[in-house]
């Protein structure tokens, strides 16, 4: 391969047209191309709250080293309208080409630039010619983008016939939009672009997932019995995945009518014994907000995915943000413990995910798994996953009777807090669940010294829990020991971050990132070891106010000087972060 | 086989004396019993009100939730472990307040949940506000002059949201109570049995006496709880004739038929060896 792009041997690919044309889709296919012919990929999709119209676009990323993240230019741009033309004009690399439908009217001195070249293709031609719907011009696009990279053209239409298993004549149709897309590519525009990338070969036990699927299979992982949510973007695709996979998974999984039924629900089957889950996105986590301190109060273990977009309110909908971490640590009335972890990455979601609802049934208490737009529906391509987590239900016992040598108490005060836990329908006990400030037995009291008793032993779970994060790497660092400037952030950023430091080390900078992973309870002493004392440090966030850097200055005393602090619901790009970065030294 | 006296819990009962609540107790204690449950496999849950204590006098698995949802929460359990007897406890206000948006949603569903709502057209533990089913005109702290709106009909509101029972019952008649609790649990499916009930502390109109005076057994008119048309008649009559016993029943499939892994049993009881993702992933390759 020639060298070209972010680093190593890469290719950025941009294809854009309206909402309805098969965008998301096509990239899907791309991306899952490209990462069986052995290459790395990135994917990430955007596009505002719009089913027909309006526009949307799939940057992707291929190279022969782990991309994390998109770059801040592509090198192609498939256009199926010239809106995708001149809205990404600009974030062409010197020397990328514009794939365009040649019925559109556009020439170059529309461009603004002179560096990048415009290929006509006939895409509606050619889609006319098989006798297809229009939406497959994006499937022609995809050929000819292959096609100018000269990559081989099996990949994509094994993936065709894999993923329209079943469907012979969209598969066909399809294989040949694809083989004339590219035909037409490698005919007219073969030296276009001086990037060639070749496959590798079949790389069996890789898989491209976005973070949405991953956290689903961490919950399959896991041992999650019951699922209850409501639609929300960007959460619903779990529930769309979990759904689809019911009688191989043997969970059952309900559509509610409210994300206020939805956490009820999983509480009423955390109760009866089963790992329950639910996920949802800002507005939907306010809704459940209430049932989150009755699941504290009656000790319900459970699982919340808070997949974060831009607030307050509606907000943007369909794009990303970091600005509800706050909300997640703080969320609720009353006082009690919980988890909030923030993976970075498909393999965290799914990993962290395992480890969460072990957590949660250990210590009986509710995690939070924080995530948002970026990184649930972006795709990454990664090992297949191999859960590495058991199942750890605690303290439960599951057994037809009851053979404790006193009557049952749910709540039986213990040194560690933790009180042991059976299933209702135990011969020879009962279990009461209460809402109420309740005594060991589960009835309820308002007398002072119960109450005490019980607020002491909610919280001194979370004492042994905050012992026990400190020693599940809840901060990673990476990058050399003696770098001139830390990065410190969390969730997502973690891609853009790590792209953003190989760019500094090319230009002779050396950068270590510091990724807090569990939030809460604040892993202090490792966060304070993994920063060390050294060099200028950059805090960088999804949000305006900086809420990590609040956390940690709150647990920690340490403020953060320099911040990179990005709300205009997009990711952050490499480049935006080492330009900072540089800014900072 | 539960006894009577192994219901009976520790906790001091702090109802009003005279209060419905007692009768509606009482009777499902007795309900328990009759229908020679085991305690250990009934599962209430209650909600927020003077209802909501119930869960503390009853000596079988309790949940006490919160306001309005006793209908999800007890799905969970329910779907989690349905070979439980699942019954759920809600006021007035609970029901037909801040929860009524789930009621359409547990009927439709036909969730074999019990649901019995201590009616007593008023907001009692919260000291005396008017409640959905307080009748036009009710005056209270809420509405002094008189309330606004007229009272919600809980049953309309049943049959029009497709519940397969529906029933309304008296507290001050036990023993026909009774009879409609064990039907209503019995019942395969969705079983909503309102109970008018007085409040001896905060409504001086909705008393025993008044109810006295009103109720008839539908039972004893040949009504046909078959005939949805006529259940849609009936559950409109309030004035000087307020008809109790089953309205309406039918017979259709229960919400736990919809999902494949119950078929192999209770899912709270499901073994769980780690299930296999490897089958899972050939889709994401």
């Amino acid at each position: 391969m020639t060298a070209k792009g972010l680093s190593g041997s890469s290719v950025s690919i941009l294809i854009g047209g309206e909402a309805g044309q098969g965008l998301s889709r096509s990239g899907t296919l791309l991306g899952k191309a490209l990462m069986r012919g052995g290459l790395h990929v990135f994917g990430s999709i955007d596009y505002p709250s719009v089913i027909r119209g309006s526009h949307n676009f799939y940057t992707l990323t291929a190279s022969d080293e782990e991309v994390h993240s998109n770059g801040d230019s592509v090198d192609i741009v498939l256009a199926l309208n010239k809106e995708t033309v001149l809205l990404h004009v600009d974030e062409l690399s010197p020397g990328g080409v514009i794939v365009y439908d040649e019925g559109i009217e556009i020439s170059s001195d529309e461009l603004g630039r002179d560096d990048v070249q415009l290929l006509p293709f006939p895409l509606t031609s050619i889609v006319k010619e098989i006798g297809g719907p229009e939406v497959i011009r994006n499937t022609v696009a995809l050929g000819a983008g292959l096609g100018l990279v000269g990559y081989d053209v099996e990949a994509m239409k094994s993936v065709i016939s894999d993923v329209f298993a079943g469907r012979d004549a969209i598969i066909e149709m399809n294989h040949t939009a694809i083989e004339r897309g590219y035909g037409y590519a490698r005919e007219h525009y073969a030296d276009a672009l001086s990037i060639e990338l070749k496959s590798s070969g079949m790389s069996p036990d890789r898989i491209i997932v976005t973070g949405n699927e991953a956290v689903a299979l961490g919950a399959i992982a896991a041992g999650c019995r019951f699922y209850a949510a409501y639609p929300m973007t960007p959460a619903s695709a779990v529930l769309h995945y979990l759904i689809s996979t019911e009688e191989e998974t043997g969970m059952t999984v309900v559509q509610t009518e409210s994300e206020i039924s939805a956490l009820n629900m999983v509480v009423g089957a955390s109760y009866a014994g089963v790992r329950a889950m639910t996920a949802t996105s800002g507005g939907g986590f306010c809704l459940m907000t209430e049932a989150l301190s009755l699941a504290a109060m009656t000790e319900s273990p459970l699982v919340l995915m808070l997949g974060q977009r831009p607030g307050p309110s509606t907000g943007l909908a369909t794009y990303t943000s970091q600005g509800d971490l706050l909300f997640a640590v703080h969320a609720a009335h009353g006082e009690f413990p919980r988890v909030v972890v923030a993976p970075g990455d498909v393999e965290e979601c799914f990993h962290l995910t395992m480890e969460a609802f072990n957590l949660a049934e250990r210590y009986q208490i509710q995690s939070i798994i924080v995530t948002d737009k970026h990184i649930i529906e972006s795709h990454k391509s990664t090992p297949a996953f191999e859960p590495k987590a058991g199942i750890d239900r605690g303290e439960l016992e599951i057994v037809d009777e009851w053979g404790g040598e006193e009557e049952y108490k749910r709540y039986r005060i213990t040194e560690s807090g933790v009180s042991p836990r059976i299933l209702p329908g135990t011969r020879g006990a009962t279990v009461f669940a209460n809402s109420n400030e309740h005594n060991e037995y589960g009835y309820t009291t308002s007398e002072r010294l119960e109450t005490v008793m019980m607020v002491d032993k909610r919280m001194r779970k979370g004492y042994s829990l905050r012992a026990e994060i400190e020693g599940l790497s809840p901060v990673k660092v990476y990058g050399p020991e003696d770098a001139d400037v830390t990065l410190v952030g969390w969730g997502s950023t973690k891609g853009a971050t790590l792209e953003g430091i190989k760019t500094l080390e090319r230009d002779g900078v050396k950068a270590r990132f510091v990724q807090v992973v569990y939030i809460e309870p604040f892993p202090s002493e490792a966060f304070k070891a993994a920063l060390g004392s050294g060099g200028r440090r950059l805090l960088i966030e999804g949000n305006k106010t900086g809420q990590l850097g609040q956390i940690i200055k709150l647990h920690t005393g340490i403020a953060f000087e320099d911040t990179l602090l990005k709300y205009d619901g997009r990711p952050f790009t490499p480049g935006e972060i080492a330009a900072k970065a540089r800014k900072v030294l | 086989m539960v006894e009577l006296k192994d219901l009976g819990t520790p906790a001091v009962n702090t109802w009003c004396p005279g209060c419905g609540n007692f009768g509606i107790l009482m009777t499902f204690k007795n309900a328990l019993v009759e229908l020679g449950l085991e305690r250990e496999k009934v599962a209430i849950v209650s909600g927020i009100g003077c209802h909501g204590k119930i869960t503390d006098y009853v000596n079988v698995n309790a949940l006490h939730t919160i306001h309005g949802r006793v209908l999800p929460t007890a799905t969970g359990v329910k779907l989690a472990n349905h070979d439980l007897t699942v019954v759920g406890f809600a006021g007035d206000g609970d029901a037909y307040n801040i929860g009524i948006g789930h009621l359409p949603h547990a009927a439709r569903r036909n969730v074999d949940v019990t649901y019995v709502v201590h009616d007593n057209l008023v907001y009692g533990l919260t000291t005396g506000q008017t409640s959905p089913t307080s009748r036009r005109g009710y005056v209270s702290k809420t509405s002094p002059r008189g309330s606004f709106e007229p009272g919600i009909n809980p049953l309309t509101q049943a049959l029009a949201s497709d519940a397969s029972f529906v029933a309304r019952g008296f507290a001050g008649e036990p023993h026909h109570l009774r009879e409609l609790f064990k039907q209503a649990i019995s019942h395969e499916g969705f079983a909503l049995v309102d109970v008018l009930q007085p409040c001896v502390t905060w409504n001086r109109v909705n008393t025993y006496q008044f109810f006295r005076e009103r109720v008839y057994k539908l039972e004893e008119e040949g009504h046909d709880p078959g005939s949805f048309d006529e259940a849609y008649r009936k559950v409109r009559e309030w004035g000087d004739r307020i008809p109790i016993g089953v309205l309406y029943r039918e017979e259709r499939p229960v919400y736990r038929s919809n999902f494949p892994a119950l078929e192999k049993g209770p899912l709270a009881r499901q073994s769980l060896e780690r299930v296999d993702v490897k089958g899972l992933l050939k889709e994401f390759k």
